[in-house]
């Protein structure tokens, strides 16, 4: 057979990408490749043009997560031009942004990355999707998803416009205003959002943490790498999507740096390969060391998991109990396997959820106050926010007129680049051993990166073009068990872990 | 039982914009996935290209195309899926016009790599290397699809069938596509399935639009408070609805915003950026020299705001270089 298997395109993510896996004269795993063959160019196509268009013109890196692009956009805006909103526009945008992390983190659980575990790894590939999901869970079930994902998108329409790419953000404010009837509309939205958090959450209880297969693979080495983490923060070190200072644990989960957006140039750095368009991001302060993990490399991830192993907890109380639930069930801080990264996503999921309740439970958001008008002249300017993949950045430079000059997009999935390689890599060397081959093995594989729901739209923003390849052949793992799929009868007598049976309604009564 | 219709959805240069507005078909998504036999759809569906590659030719009733065309791979992928289908369509801005994406073409591609692998503040890459076409990695040949100078609109590569317009289409225009396929309804070939008349004739503000519309200054959205009731024109913002297809639900409009163009001209328009920026000619209200610079002036990048969508599939196509290629 073949010493080369190609897996062309991945499928169940948000852009373009190939996996090339080579064999060695034993046939088992010697390099994985993954390939991101498209690119496009907003870091230069957006130079010249004026920046107030940027909120809406950069937010066209990615269909999937515009709201974090118009957020991190309109931030920059603020900063650009030395206005703050009023505390009703900055509401209306927390709003806005806790609407879109609700709805888009559930397209993922419901429709990319969460069919793996809900209908199978291995189940037919023809199942393995949405209509699977909704054959497994019962039509029921995914009406309601549905339904809610169109009501929630729905607020974002409300406040941006269009539920897909808002229009609202200006420097110092929003477009438009809220009303009180719209208001009252919004609070019945957002009280169905968490109620229907908790049944997801529910849900995966009785899918992964019940399933014993499943729950040993949330603690298997295959899918584990000891990483720094990095996340936006409150005052109180708790997870915040809209606003904060970055903070960054290392792999044993002690504070490693807490810095300003405007400070990342001091923090983060990213290296070029010539056999890769894209770029990858490491921590500028520990330096590059290879696809590797551990406290001397300066790979780092983002995203839900990273969120929670970087911060201390969460702000609103039923997600603080899942966040207590998960390190206390999982029994580390941080968690270092990949596939907890579903976990994470879907109590990210129940704090925007009560975040938008709050938020639509608040008198303030209807004041009439949206905008506060600019009087500085423009030089320069950064925005973040947590962008459901990761922490993103934006930095204009403009001339006094407002026409942008320079800018640089710090996109969330890049931050997960070097460790979304590595991942894939360990997986193919477990699944795949003396050249046996099947579309289940091939699906694990694929699983690893879907766990961080990465978006190549937004990693490959920066031009038209191919891309290549990370390489990730120095990561010298050594696994001896094969991955079975877990949900096939384990008669190995191995791996019987302790989380099995254990759900978080159990340790709810535990405690 | 006879067979169902097959359906395919794929994307090129694009940001899986148009992508999610078919899953904002919420429970119609449902509907029309039963009706329908859905082959090829990567960001849902696990069927990769070899799974296209074995359908026979015609095989598809019909497919649509997202994103535009940069790559070897997506000029390939769509004269495949041309070939494998009765009917193409042309799905979003993008693979209609070019799109937000076609703005690369007022660069060359090497200033693209120079800004991204050389010049961005958090770069470290002091040996100036860019990637390579080919790579060789201890005897490894890895390939990647080569890159256009230009980016073009779909019709540029393959013929188009039909085109669903709009960065992104409404899900409820892209259902209005499908069903017209399903149930053999389809209007003269070539059509942009929208509205036809222009977005400013059925604006929700267009009771405020004075007749004649006289401009003597442009204000740009930062700097100015306008009324959200009325005509953003009448306000001095520029808006282009009267030069764009309408069929949007006017939602920029509704969260108090002008237009950008997204849903490209009305029938009939060669060229969208000519048509925009000759209607705002035509508004400005000054006759002196001066005052006619400061109003011009007041503009800003017009380039990039008549052509926003349209740079790729206008006149011109991109920036010109000094030999005239």
């Amino acid at each position: 057979m073949s010493k080369r298997i190609t897996i062309d395109p991945i499928t169940r993510l948000e852009g373009h990408g190939k996996i090339e896996i080579f064999l060695d004269d034993q046939k088992d795993v010697e390099r994985v490749y993954f390939q991101v063959p498209e690119l496009r160019g907003f870091e230069k196509f957006c130079e010249g043009r004026a920046a107030e268009e940027m909120p809406t013109l950069t937010q066209k890196i990615c269909g999937v997560c515009p709201t974090a692009h118009h957020t991190a956009s309109s931030k920059a805006l603020d900063d650009l031009f030395g206005v703050e909103p009023p505390p009703a526009a900055k509401k209306l945008r927390e709003l806005m942004y806790n609407a879109f992390m609700f709805e888009d983190h559930l397209l993922h659980f419901f429709f990319l990355g969460g069919p793996d575990l809900i209908v199978g790894p291995t189940a037919p590939r023809a199942k393995r999707n949405i209509l699977g999901v909704v054959d497994k869970v019962g039509i029921e079930m995914g009406k309601k998803v549905v339904d809610i994902r169109k009501r929630v998108r729905g607020v974002n329409a409300l406040i941006g416009g269009s539920a897909l790419y808002p229009v609202c953000g200006l420097p110092g404010g929003v477009s438009k205003a809220m009303t009180e009837e719209e208001r009252t509309q919004v609070r019945v939205v957002t009280r169905d959002a968490v109620e229907f958090a908790k049944l997801t959450l529910d849900l995966f209880d009785d899918i992964v943490l019940n399933h014993k297969g499943l729950a040993n693979w949330l603690t298997s080495d295959v899918f584990c790498h000891k990483t720094y983490y990095m996340g936006l923060v409150d005052d109180h070190n708790r997870v915040n999507f809209y606003d904060g200072k970055i903070r960054v644990v290392d792999p044993n989960g002690e504070e490693f740096v807490k810095f300003e957006a405007r400070d990342y140039l001091e923090h983060l750095e990213e290296r070029v390969e010539p056999w890769s368009y894209q770029k990858i991001l490491y921590l500028k302060n520990v330096g590059w060391k290879g696809f590797i993990d551990g406290p001397d490399s300066g790979v780092y991830r983002v995203a839900p998991l990273a969120r929670l192993n970087a911060s201390e907890g969460m702000a609103t109380p039923l997600a603080q109990a899942e966040y207590e639930n998960m390190f206390h069930t999982l029994a580390e801080k941080p968690v270092h396997n990949t596939l907890a990264y579903h976990w994470a996503r879907l109590i990210e999921v129940l704090y925007a959820a009560e975040r938008m309740d709050e938020l639509a439970a608040d008198e303030e958001l209807t004041s009439p106050r949206v905008r506060n008008l600019p009087h500085q002249t423009p030089k320069e300017g950064v925005g973040v926010c947590e962008a459901p993949r990761g922490t993103l950045f934006h930095h204009y430079k403009t001339d006094e007129k407002a026409i942008v000059e320079r800018l640089n997009l710090l996109v969330a999935t890049q931050n997960n680049a070097a460790a979304i390689c590595m991942s894939i890599d360990k997986a193919a060397r477990a699944a795949i051993k003396g050249g046996a081959v099947s579309d289940g093995k091939l699906n694990v594989v694929e699983m690893a990166f879907r766990a961080y729901d990465p978006c190549l739209a937004c990693a490959t923003h920066c031009l038209p073009g191919k891309r290549p390849t990370v390489v990730m052949s120095m990561i010298g793992v050594g696994i001896d068990n094969d991955v079975k799929d877990p949900r096939s009868p384990d008669t190995s007598g191995r791996g019987t872990h302790s989380l099995f049976g254990l759900n978080r309604k159990m340790l709810r009564k535990e405690r | 039982m006879t067979e169902k219709p097959k359906i395919a959805l794929y994307w090129c240069s694009s940001c899986g914009g148009c992508e999610e507005s078919v899953v904002d078909l919420a429970e119609d998504l449902l509907t029309v996935a039963a009706a329908v036999d859905i082959v090829f759809w990567p960001v849902a569906l696990d069927f990769k290209y070899k799974d296209v590659v074995a359908l026979k030719d015609g095989e598809i009733t019909a497919t649509l195309i997202n994103g535009a065309i940069r790559t070897d791979e997506q000029e390939h992928m769509a004269k495949i899926l041309r070939k494998k289908s009765r009917l193409l369509f042309a799905h979003g801005s993008c693979a209609h016009l070019g799109g937000v994406v076609g703005l690369a073409n007022f660069y060359e591609r090497e200033d693209l790599l120079n800004r991204l692998y050389q010049e961005v503040p958090t770069i470290n890459n002091p040996q100036a290397i860019l990637p390579q076409p080919e790579t060789i990695e201890s005897g490894k040949n890895l390939q990647l699809p080569d890159f256009h100078d230009t980016v073009k609109a779909l019709d540029q590569v393959v013929e188009v069938d039909y085109t669903i317009p709009g960065c992104p289409p409404t899900p409820e225009l892209i259902k209005e596509a499908v069903m017209m396929v399903l149930e053999d309804r389809l209007p003269p070939r070539g059509s942009v399935l929208a509205e036809k008349k222009a977005l400013c004739d059925t604006c929700p503000r267009r009771d405020s639009k004075p007749e004649p519309l006289r401009i003597k200054e442009f204000k740009r959205v930062y700097e100015a408070e306008w009324d959200p009731t009325k005509c953003f024109l009448a306000e001095g913002i520029i808006c282009l609805g009267p030069a764009t297809r309408g069929g949007c639900n006017a939602r920029c409009i509704n969260a108090n915003m002008p237009c950008r163009g997204c849903f490209g001209p009305t029938d009939n328009v060669r060229d969208q950026g000519a048509k925009s920026s000759s209607f705002v000619a035509s508004i400005i209200d000054v006759t002196d020299k001066e005052a006619l610079e400061k109003i011009v002036d007041s503009i800003p990048d017009p380039g990039g705001l008549f052509y926003r969508y349209g740079l790729a599939s206008s006149i011109l196509k991109r920036k010109m270089t000094r030999d005239g290629s």
